[in-house]
């Protein structure tokens, strides 16, 4: 009873001043204030990706049938079907599907990192901290290889109108569809990708500070909270993204 | 465990800044952390601004109030931008009306105002030694500072500033063969804005984490004065609006460099076909002014929030509607965000649609008419002193009255067919947005200059500032709602190719003269502020008997701000004029303990809490 009627007088108090309400640094408030912020550049960026993908039109034949054409917008089960060292076979949405796994699974390897920072145990730190980098990079390399496959293209490419064969996309050339399929595809997941290398960054800043003990002099490991929030976040949009260009 | 670690380290931080820094002249003065003076560096970045930005529109007024007259005398200023024959360039023209919107907008209304006061006000009046993250202030100022170099080169460059509109709306400023501004100028153009956008994201990020997590003790959000929480809001809102613009931004560069179609559909240029296909420029507007709108309330809410204090102070009265100004204030950024497109009903876009922004956009006048309302309450019966800032902040009120009343008609999706694009709509932002902002600006500087300086302002010349302003302003923009009414466009170079506009030439020209009289009278005030920094009479600690907190501290306050502890806060800003006080005024930091002659009954209970507030 008594216990209850401090911890309403407290919770009363924390408003008060003198006191962070949330019971948070300032670090850590600022950390969620910019990811609010950068929650808004991706949404912006994504609800143009919705305005200009149903400004173009859908492919309604059967699924079995669709061939690339820039007519219409292309079925993207079709356009990502491919999977290193497994040529001419086509196994949609797999490659892009271990990008995601890999991506999520350095998030939970993250939770595990803060949480040993909360333990003050610095190798814990140090481990999870390695294995997140390391899925971190693991992200990027299937990225650049899955860009490196969509700029290629494939093998028979695409016949125009007037009879040029074009191969693969670019900004300005796009064998899968409308052009503004490539633009977009460059542009966004290009700006996610960027965000995931900058918090590779962080992490590899973090991981040689938890290993040469800044951390641990300062008494604490909030610095690897921070950055978590940052590394969740971006693998929260990732599941947006990926929503957008391969699941619609 | 978890919260005492996090209570340590903010503990720490303060004592950090307790004890005293002594820097050299360049950690003093050029990188400081230190609020105070990164206030002064952009309160004096956006004085720059404001003369460069002014003085265009001057250029451009010459241009439409004497279009028969020659400018050959300007040649040593703007060079070629003369042509042979001794008149302004027409390319020129647009360039020159782009950039004074995109100065005055961004770089002095934005962070000129919001940039100064949040910086000084939001320490010195919550009652901490300084922001959050000094070093996160000081680089929120560098990059702006870059972004105005970027932005001050691009004008002499020898294609010109950006030129397509302060909107900046493709295909126009997405081609660089479209107009020579939308060459290397638009590219400088957008560099400039994205700094811009950094800094003020490092700013606001800044501005909300130091407001919710160091305010003093007994510094409740209640008891928050109305400047802070109108910079609450403002920071709210370009923390969520500026992003937008800047994924606007990054699109419209790739269309500009990299070839991609995102704003770009089917286009001759020159008799060319472009290559590009399927984009959308209607998308850029949709962007764009999903910033773009909330950006008149960034511009706007930090002048309400100046305005409720000086017209308190001023008035001896208390705020009539206290939370009913919190809560008007929560209105509009929460609408703000919902009437973007009200700027775009003559795109193209479905009537159906443009009712539903029309009913948002007309709703915003209820809390806007709340605000104005209380202003006025506030005045009635108080025993009002005519300080200049007290005048710039009626000034103000008057401002949003008039150009508010016109914002009905525009924000009219049937009206706004006819007066879309013209001089009504010139008229209506300067008046509601553009010189309220800046009269709140300038309340802002004369009522705080004691604070900043040391030093008090001249009122004489305070006074005569104020007529000449307030009966300029009004002498500028009122005939331009005739002008705009009949239908003549803005941004156009010259009215006299159009017989049907040659009758509105002796009003062009009273409005010219109008406008140079009232950009002169601006240097009164600067002659009176760089005079008063120097040789001004020496203030007092509180010389307006006002009872926020940055009054309390000493005549100069140095780094920390309070020499001892920070003051405790027991009551609400507005305790002006209390009955059966001693004085018409008492500060927040007066517990109710010391006032038994003046607590009202329901104030004799906070007694009883001062102690748990004291030891918190």
């Amino acid at each position: 009873m008594a216990s209850t009627a401090i911890a309403e007088q407290s919770d009363k108090n924390i408003w008060e001043g003198g006191v962070s309400p949330f019971k948070a640094s300032y670090g850590k408030l600022m950390m969620w204030f910019f990811l609010l912020s950068d929650a808004f550049t991706f949404s912006g960026l994504l609800i143009t990706y919705g305005l200009l993908r149903y400004s173009h039109h859908a492919y309604d034949g059967k699924v079995a049938d669709f061939v690339n054409s820039h007519e219409y917008w292309p079925i993207p089960e079709k356009v990502f079907d491919a999977v290193p060292f497994l040529h001419g076979m086509s196994i949609p949405l797999m490659f892009v599907g271990i990008m995601t796994f890999i991506l999520i699974l350095s998030s939970v390897t993250m939770v595990l990192a803060v949480e040993a920072g909360h333990r003050m145990d610095r190798k814990g730190v140090m481990k999870w901290m390695l294995w997140t980098i390391v899925g971190g990079f693991a992200f990027l390399g299937c990225q650049a290889w899955e860009w490196a496959h969509f700029i290629h293209g494939s093998e028979h490419g695409l016949t125009l109108a007037n009879g040029v064969k074009i191969f693969g996309a670019n900004l300005s050339v796009n064998e899968y569809g409308p052009q503004l399929f490539a633009d977009l595809f460059f542009f966004i997941t290009g700006f996610h990708g960027t965000h995931v290398l900058s918090g590779v960054v962080l992490n590899v800043i973090v991981f040689y500070q938890a290993s040469v003990g800044t951390f641990e002099k300062r008494g604490h490991y909030e610095m690897i909270e921070k950055v978590g929030l940052y590394w969740h976040f971006v693998d929260l949009v990732w599941v947006f993204v990926f929503t957008f260009f391969y699941l619609i | 465990m978890d919260s005492t670690v996090v209570n340590e380290h903010i503990d720490h931080a303060v004592e950090d800044h307790a004890h005293e820094h002594h820097g050299n002249f360049i950690t003093n003065y050029i990188f400081s952390t230190d609020h105070k003076i990164i206030a002064k560096q952009y309160l004096i970045t956006g004085i720059f601004w404001a003369i460069i930005g002014g003085g265009m529109s001057m250029i451009f007024r010459l241009q439409l109030g004497f279009p028969e007259a020659t400018m050959e005398w300007l040649r040593p200023l703007l060079g070629d931008w003369i042509t042979s024959t001794g008149k302004l360039d027409p390319e020129f023209y647009l360039a020159l009306v782009t950039m004074h919107g995109t100065i005055m907008v961004f770089f002095v209304l934005t962070a000129g105002l919001s940039g100064t006061f949040s910086n000084y006000l939001i320490p010195l009046q919550i009652g901490a030694r300084d922001m959050a993250s000094g070093f996160m202030n000081m680089l929120s100022y560098w990059f702006f500072f870059v972004s105005s170099v970027v932005m001050f080169i691009s004008i002499f460059i020898e294609t010109g500033p950006a030129s397509g509109g302060w909107v900046i709306y493709p295909p126009l400023s997405a081609l660089p063969q479209a107009i020579s501004g939308s060459g290397l100028g638009m590219t400088l153009w957008l560099v400039s804005i994205a700094l811009f956008i950094v800094s003020t994201l490092l700013g606001g990020i800044n501005y909300i984490t130091t407001i919710i997590n160091l305010r003093t003790k007994g510094m409740s959000f209640t008891k928050l004065p109305l400047t802070i929480w109108s910079f609450f809001f403002t920071a709210t809102i370009g923390l969520l609006s500026f992003p937008v613009l800047l994924g606007a931004a990054l699109l419209l560069i790739f269309d500009r460099s990299f070839g991609t179609s995102f704003y770009l559909s089917e286009i001759y240029i020159a008799g060319e076909a472009l290559p590009n296909m399927g984009g959308s420029p209607i998308l850029f507007q949709h962007l764009f002014w999903f910033l773009g709108h909330p950006e008149v309330y960034i511009v706007i809410m930090p002048a309400f929030g100046i305005t409720s204090e000086i017209i308190s102070t001023n008035s001896r009265k208390p705020i009539f509607g206290y939370k009913a100004m919190i809560i008007s204030l929560l209105g509009i950024t929460v609408l703000s965000f919902v009437v973007w497109a009200h700027h775009m009903f003559v795109s193209g876009m479905n009537p159906f649609l443009g009712s539903i922004f029309m009913l948002l956009t007309l709703i915003i006048a209820i809390p806007s008419a709340v605000k104005v309302f209380n202003y006025l309450t506030t005045l009635w019966k108080g025993n009002i002193i005519f300080t200049p800032a007290m005048l710039f902040s009626i000034g103000l009120v008057s401002f949003f009255i008039s150009g508010g009343l016109t914002g009905l008609f525009v924000g009219n999706s049937a009206v706004d067919i006819q007066l879309h694009d013209t001089y009504f709509i010139v008229a209506h932002f300067h008046l509601v947005m553009g010189s309220a902002a800046f009269f709140g600006m300038i309340a802002g500087v004369y009522h705080w200059f004691p604070k900043m300086f040391g030093r008090m302002m001249d009122n004489k010349l305070g006074y005569i500032h104020f007529w000449l302003s307030f009966v300029g302003i009004y002498m500028v923009f009122f005939p331009m709602h005739y002008i705009g009414i009949a239908g003549f466009p803005r941004r156009y170079y010259s009215f006299t190719n159009f017989d049907a506009f040659s009758t509105f030439v002796d009003l062009n020209a009273f409005v010219s003269i109008a406008a140079l009289i009232t950009f002169a009278a601006q240097f009164i005030f600067l002659f009176n502020f760089f005079y008063s920094i120097y040789r001004g009479k020496k203030a007092p600690e509180n010389p307006w008997n006002s009872n926020t907190l940055e009054w309390t501290t000493p005549r100069n306050p140095g780094h920390g701000n309070w020499p001892g502890e920070i003051p405790t806060v027991y009551r609400w800003p507005y305790d002006y004029s209390k009955p059966g006080a001693k004085e018409d005024f008492i500060p927040q930091n007066i517990p109710f303990s010391k006032t038994p002659e003046s607590n009202l009954p329901h104030e004799v209970k906070e007694i009883e809490k001062e102690k748990a507030v004291e030891k918190a």
